[in-house]
């Protein structure tokens, strides 16, 4: 391993969630960034979090999630993975839509979106990988959204 | 999370601090909700000025108390948002669904 890259391999349970946060808050704050946006990237990752946990991987205690930091040149790159049956990323609906802002479920991916400048979503019968991008010196122009999927 | 309750002219104003998130805070507020609503108590006024951090879960916990208090006949409202709760309610749209309020007195006074 690096030093510019770690992992940690985490159970399926509420407490993974919490120490992803923490975490990715810790890192995020000794990559330089300011107060705001270590909140910012630490409720994404949160939020991946309890994706892998309860979407992907529901609890099972069979199966891991592993989340991964590493520092490039330009960006923060961190890669949550779960071991379950793949996220329908075109069963996610807009949770901005009208009919939908009153539904009490389906927020997560959005915030991710909204919080990180690029998010990939890779999802697979072995699981999903989602990779969130915050740029170290800020977003280039209109680089907001670098997303696979919707 | 904590809360408490308190009772101001027929409104029943609870004092959230802490987090609202997936597990123990979502919990707490829905329990906490639905405790007041078998009472009878129906004018909520949910005061989050001491709450530092809500979660996605917890953001569909505050949907899920306002539609089950206004299915019931009842209202609920926040009150002394914090910048981080704000921005999320902005960036999720759901500052305009929910009135919000920065004034207990005021706020209290308009559920009348």
């Amino acid at each position: 391993m690096s030093a510019n890259r770690v992992s940690y391999t985490f159970d399926s349970t509420l407490e993974t969630v919490n120490s992803a946060e923490e975490a990715a808050s810790r890192i995020a704050a000794e990559a330089g960034f300011g107060d705001e946006e270590v909140t910012r990237i630490a409720m994404a990752v949160r939020e991946a979090a309890v994706n892998a946990v309860l979407h992907g991987n529901a609890y099972d205690p069979r199966k891991k999630v592993t989340l991964a930091f590493e520092r490039t040149p330009g960006d923060l790159v961190i890669t949550i993975r779960d071991q379950g049956k793949g996220l329908d990323i075109s069963k996610i609906p807009d949770p901005l839509a009208p009919d939908n802002l009153l539904k009490t479920s389906g927020r997560g991916i959005f915030i991710i979106r909204s919080f990180m400048d690029e998010v990939e979503i890779h999802p697979s019968q072995a699981g999903t990988e989602i990779k969130l991008i915050k740029h170290v010196h800020g977003s280039p122009a209109g680089g907001k959204e670098a997303s696979q999927g919707q | 999370m904590r809360s408490s309750t308190r009772q101001i002219d027929g409104v029943t104003v609870v004092d959230l601090s802490g987090r609202i998130t997936l597990g123990e805070g979502s919990v707490i507020l829905r329990d906490t909700v639905r405790d007041l609503l078998s009472k009878g108590n129906k004018k909520i006024l949910l005061n989050l000025g001491e709450v530092n951090y809500i979660d996605s879960s917890g953001i569909g916990e505050l949907v899920s108390a306002f539609t089950t208090v206004r299915n019931q006949g009842g209202d609920l409202k926040l009150l002394n948002l914090t910048k981080k709760v704000h921005d999320l309610l902005q960036i999720t749209k759901l500052y305009t669904v929910f009135d919000v309020k920065d004034d207990e007195a005021g706020a209290v006074k308009s559920f009348h």
